[in-house]
């Protein structure tokens, strides 16, 4: 169980979080879901030992990050967002490291970074600079796991890597909760937000909504509609236009739209699009995802 | 101490796999010394004459001739008239000239004086002063000859000359390489050390792995120590190496003990070791620390009387020198290996220095304590 409470952090003349209070329970996934400069490696830095907060409280497991650092450290594992192990050091050699250092052996844990490891076994004599970058993930996963942490901290482990290996990760760490592992992921793709336990919508420093994916969705205010055309910049342009239309995104290869009042009748808007001269309009009833919910979150943020 | 013991073979075996650090490691030294020492010593050979003859007797080539046989100087011109030997001068084409006056051989006989002009090219003064003295020790041998020459010997001159002949204590044969050989193993030895500790440092931080590190339960003193042992190791390698080579090639006399001037370089490197951990905790890139390393370090080895004695510099320059390593190490190097000075002559640095290694080492590991 990870208790926040109250925390604050400035970085000179920028607050990087106000005063956000929350907790993560033991054993779940919890997704950090924010654009860039939100603050959620922030918060992992806080969260690992690596910063000072201004005020307020982060106790992991019982342990205080402040005065506790010591205990804290022994039982997180922390993957940063950049690659940052030896690159002139070996896969094996990396791993011995980092074992070393928390006074473990690569067998004594083997067990828990064995499905993993065993992907790149065949290059462990190979320099960690010279790997792929998928390949190069497994390692830094693996070299967090060496200890077996109670908590893992992954700060945008999936940020420019391919679909097919996002999808396997995120295999990785439904098997990782599995063995009973806490994991705080954060990252920048709405989309990944549905495979956590619950998640947290961060924005300028502050925490918009937690809950279940599911929740933050069913608790979607508003009637969404997809809309295409032929000219996507004029149908955005127009349905920005139209005098009921509240927000107009673009989404995927459609345009998302919500309305000012929940009964907005479909046959007016298509026929207002027609009349400014759109052509091949398709209108469909669309189910909101994260996507549009931190959209919407944020809209209302700004109107407050 | 398990850990330490981890930590310093993985610096090892991270030295070990850089293709361009090893090797120059091992080149570096002995490329310095090679070079270095010949480069920087003021022994001065080879000055250029010209000579501007306006007498041409017997005498003025006589007196060119003992010039020339000097190893110092090659008379390598014989222009017409004093103008055309100051263009020469004024483009390098010489380095001196002397002008020998009309009738220089009857007036020495006559009058048993006469005149001669030397005009050096003083755009380095060292140079020239040195040049010139040289040029007057020719001259005083051939002024006894002639005097012998031309006294009639009926008459037998007692000369009342108080001879002095002078005994250079501790680098008897006056050999500049003798000095200088110890001033760039300085250099060398302050170079493995400040450097290659700071940038392995900002290393780690510029990849990133200080901040994995930062998250691991590894003791700061630790990481700190890990750092430093491996270039204490390489500097007293280069030390031994350096030594020998001096010995070898120079024949460098090495009066004192060898354990004496270990033991001091193991301290004066702890310093120099510190001083580039504590800019590297203030530096974010390896070129910024680069740079400010480099900026200290030329102050410190100009000031450290490598090239001309601290002694001689105004005062508060030398009132910096408190402050300045290299040169406790400059001096004490040079008091070891040309005096033999022992332990109980050194007392003074020895101290300073452990002071100093003290003070760098904890203000370097707390500023790293503060930055991370």
């Amino acid at each position: 169980m990870i208790t926040v409470s109250n925390i604050s952090k400035q970085y000179e003349s920028v607050k990087a979080l106000t005063n956000i209070s929350f907790s993560i329970n033991d054993n779940e996934i919890f997704g950090l879901i924010g654009p860039d400069g939100a603050g959620k490696t922030t918060f992992m830095r806080l969260l690992t030992t690596m910063l000072l907060p201004d005020n307020g409280l982060i106790e992991a497991n019982g342990f205080n990050t402040v005065s506790d650092y010591k205990k804290v450290r022994n039982i997180i594992g922390y993957m940063p967002g950049r690659f940052s192990l030896y690159q002139d050091l070996t896969v094996e050699e990396n791993l011995n490291f980092f074992a070393s250092v928390f006074n473990t052996t690569i067998e004594q844990n083997y067990d828990l970074i064995a499905n993993i490891y065993k992907q790149i076994e065949p290059f462990k004599n190979r320099v960690a600079g010279k790997l792929s970058g998928g390949m190069k993930q497994k390692l830094a996963l693996s070299c967090a796991l060496i200890h077996k942490p109670e908590i893992l901290v992954l700060d945008e482990p999936t940020t420019g890597v391919d679909a097919v290996s996002r999808m396997e990760f995120w295999q990785m760490l439904k098997r990782l909760k599995m063995k009973g592992i806490t994991i705080i992921v954060s990252t920048p793709y709405m989309d990944e937000a549905s495979l956590c336990d619950r998640v947290a919508l961060i924005q300028n420093g502050q925490i918009l909504k937690i809950d279940t994916p599911e929740n933050i969705i069913k608790s979607y205010p508003k009637y969404l509609i997809a809309v295409n055309a032929k000219n996507k910049y004029k149908l955005i342009h127009d349905l920005r236009k139209y005098k009921n239309s509240s927000s107009v995104f673009a989404f995927g290869s459609s345009v998302h739209v919500t309305f000012k009042n929940n009964n907005t009748d479909i046959d007016e808007l298509k026929n207002f699009l027609i009349s400014e001269g759109n052509v091949e309009i398709d209108i469909n009833i669309a189910q909101p995802d994260i996507e549009d919910c931190f959209m919407e979150l944020m809209k209302a943020e700004k109107n407050e | 101490m398990k850990t330490l013991i981890f930590l310093i073979r993985k610096e090892f075996r991270q030295i070990k796999r850089n293709k361009v650090l090893l090797p120059i490691i091992f080149i570096m030294p002995i490329l310095q010394l090679l070079i270095l020492v010949h480069a920087t010593t003021f022994q001065i050979r080879n000055v250029n004459i010209g000579v501007v003859d306006n007498d041409k007797s017997t005498t003025s080539l006589n007196l060119i001739n003992t010039l020339g046989a000097s190893e110092f100087f090659s008379i390598t011109a014989f222009p017409a008239h004093i103008s055309e030997a100051e263009s020469m001068l004024a483009k390098s084409q010489i380095d001196m000239i002397m002008v020998i006056p009309q009738n220089f051989g009857s007036n020495l006989v006559r009058e048993k004086q006469a005149d001669i002009q030397f005009i050096p090219n003083a755009i380095n003064v060292n140079f020239a002063t040195l040049a010139y003295s040289y040029a007057t020790m020719v001259l005083r041998s051939f002024n006894i000859r002639i005097i012998t020459e031309t006294t009639p010997t009926i008459m037998p001159v007692q000369h009342k000359v108080v001879n002095i002949i002078p005994r250079y204590y501790f680098n008897s044969e006056m050999n500049y390489k003798w000095y200088m050989f110890p001033g760039i193993m300085v250099i060398l030895i302050t170079m493995i050390g400040l450097f290659l500790s700071g940038l392995n440092l900002v290393r780690e931080k510029e990849i990133g792995t200080s901040e994995q590190l930062n998250v691991t339960p590894i003791k700061k003193h630790h990481f700190i120590l890990a750092k430093l042992i491996p270039f204490l190791i390489i500097g007293l390698l280069e030390l031994t190496l350096a030594t020998v080579l001096g010995i070898l090639v120079y024949n460098v006399p090495f009066e004192g003990n060898f354990l004496v001037l270990v033991g001091f370089t193991f301290i004066y490197l702890f310093v120099v070791l510190g001083i580039g951990l504590l800019i590297s905790t203030m530096a974010n890139t390896q070129q910024q620390m680069m740079f400010v390393a480099f900026f200290v370090v030329i102050i410190f080895i100009l000031l450290s009387g490598i090239f001309t004695p601290a002694e001689s510099m105004p005062n508060w320059v030398q009132k910096l020198n408190v402050i300045n390593p290299i040169a406790y190490f400059m001096k004490v190097i040079r008091m070891v290996m040309l005096k033999g000075s022992g332990i109980n002559n050194l007392i003074h640095e020895l101290i300073s220095m452990t002071i100093y290694a003290i003070i760098v080492l904890s203000l370097a590991t707390f500023r790293y304590r503060k930055t991370s």
